[in-house]
């Protein structure tokens, strides 16, 4: 479980995050929604330990993520995954290569091993039989699927997702929502996911935190979202459907 | 008061470049790999660059010393000290600044800026390590190597300058350069070398490590990269010919 306690985030004086706290629970997806300008990415950034906080706690699994030294805090980063917006591939490496990464790095699997992790990890996301492709070689869908596999690559505990479906068509951003279900599910993990698309909120989102302007405006579960009564989340919500 | 803020940020960088890594033998291979890029691919530009400068060299010091009193071996003696400590080094180095300095800062850059080094320090590694280590590594081993090389060529290019022109028999030019030949000359050159070298590729690392923006500051860093090591190379050369020699 992920616990945020009091998250304040300021830059230059100008304070982007106001407080914000909440909790992520594991097995669930957990989404993350506002507009674009509202603090999501900030959150996400002090979660996954890009950003320092200026106040407040993170916790995972009691673990206080900005008080850890330097050992603990890679410690934990080793229970991540992350799925970034724009993929993040290592470009000079193959599909197989970047899902192997982090195994080489931090296990001693042997090569045959490594091998049959990453055809496991393949298989998860759909994408058999890929293994020697670049990423300029695969479409953006494809992409977004070998980067879930590669966060999933080592037996992480929490997966964060930075708009998962920017850039898709709505065919492949369901096929992605619902492999980012499926994964959840059958692994317990913590899942996180900023988005801003609403067919993503009424498809996955078992927990779903509504920020506007840095504060967390509306908290709930995704049958609860169309009865919601605040005002900036029903702007929010019809801008979608009018777009 | 910009250049301080430079030189501490650049201090702070190679500080926090300096830990254990995760994985030995991924860091070697990657070490490995760029050897061959920074040495193996600077080969043809080295070589070519080292025997014009060796031939031309040669032609200018026999125009300038023509004189009966001055023997023809002399041309040789000077074309070859004069490779050995300052056109190898200094000259090939200013090349490499722009060939492998460019390169290294827009790889990183592009890195950056598409969010590679936040993958690989989410994964719990040290970008900094991860990224330029191998690089400065496999420079200052490899850039010695490329200047060895270059003052063997400037030597044959002065050699086949000075026999095609008529100028000097190649027995004459080697019999000058073997009279001349300090070793210290030569230990001086790889000094060089491996200063130059350490400066290309942590300067070129730094600022491709520190791009923020998109394609237009992967070039902007790029370009600085090559600027900041060619000054910091002209520089160090006065410095280490000042207190060396």
């Amino acid at each position: 479980m992920i616990e945020l306690k009091d998250l304040h985030k300021s830059f230059d004086g100008i304070e982007v995050l106001k407080g914000i706290s909440t909790s992520f629970e594991p097995g669930r997806t957990n989404l993350i929604i506002g507009a674009s300008g509202g603090g999501k990415s900030v959150l996400m950034k002090c979660m996954v330990g890009l950003l320092q906080p200026t106040s407040g706690q993170i916790l995972y699994d009691g673990r206080d993520f900005h008080k850890l030294d330097n050992k603990q805090i890679r410690d934990v980063r080793r229970e991540i995954g992350m799925l970034f917006q724009g993929n993040a591939l290592f470009d000079s490496y193959t599909v197989e290569e970047n899902i192997e990464f982090p195994l080489k790095m931090f296990t001693d699997m042997t090569p045959a091993e490594r091998h049959d992790r990453v055809n496991f990890c393949l298989e998860q996301v759909h994408l058999e039989g890929i293994n020697l492709k670049y990423p300029a070689e695969i479409s953006g869908g494809m992409k977004k699927r070998v980067g879930i596999g590669r966060a999933i690559a080592l037996d992480i505990k929490y997966l964060f997702c930075d708009e998962p479906n920017s850039g898709l068509d709505p065919v492949t951003s369901r096929v992605i929502d619902e492999l980012l279900q499926e994964i959840t599910e059958e692994f317990q993990m913590t899942t996180v996911i900023n988005t801003h698309d609403m067919k993503t909120v009424f498809d996955i989102g078992d927990h779903i935190i509504f920020i506007y302007e840095g504060n967390k405006w509306w908290e709930g579960k995704k049958s609860e979202v169309r009865l919601a009564d605040n005002t900036e989340l029903k702007a929010f919500i019809n801008a979608s459907y009018f777009e | 008061m910009q250049i301080f803020n430079h030189f501490g940020t650049y201090l702070l960088f190679l500080k926090r470049m300096i830990s254990r890594p995760e994985k030995l033998s991924v860091y070697w291979e990657r070490t490995m790999l760029e050897m061959k890029n920074i040495g193996v691919g600077s080969l043809a530009i080295v070589a070519i660059i080292a025997v014009f400068q060796g031939a031309v060299t040669t032609l200018q010091i026999a125009y300038q010393l023509v004189s009966p009193l001055v023997a023809n071996p002399v041309i040789g003696s000077i074309v070859s000290d004069s490779s050995m400590l300052e056109l190898a080094p200094t000259i090939t180095c200013l090349v490499l600044a722009g060939k492998v300095g460019s390169h290294i800062a827009s790889e990183i850059g592009t890195m950056k800026v598409s969010e590679q080094i936040d993958a690989l320090e989410i994964m719990g590694i040290n970008s900094r390590a991860f990224v330029a280590s191998p690089k400065i590594i496999a420079g200052v081993v490899m850039f010695p190597c490329l200047i060895i090389i270059s003052i063997f060529l400037s030597n044959v290019g002065g050699i086949f300058a000075g026999y095609a022109s008529g100028i000097l028999t190649p027995d004459e030019f080697i019999q000058g350069a073997r009279e001349s030949f300090l070793p210290f000359n030569l230990a001086f050159s790889l000094i060089k070398a491996f200063v130059y070298a350490f400066i290309i590729t942590s300067v070129s690392s730094y600022h491709g490590y520190k791009t923020e923006g998109g394609a237009l500051e992967v070039g902007s860093s790029s370009t600085k990269a090559v600027v900041y090591s060619a000054v910091l190379i002209l520089f160090s050369d006065y410095l280490l010919t000042q207190l060396l020699l």
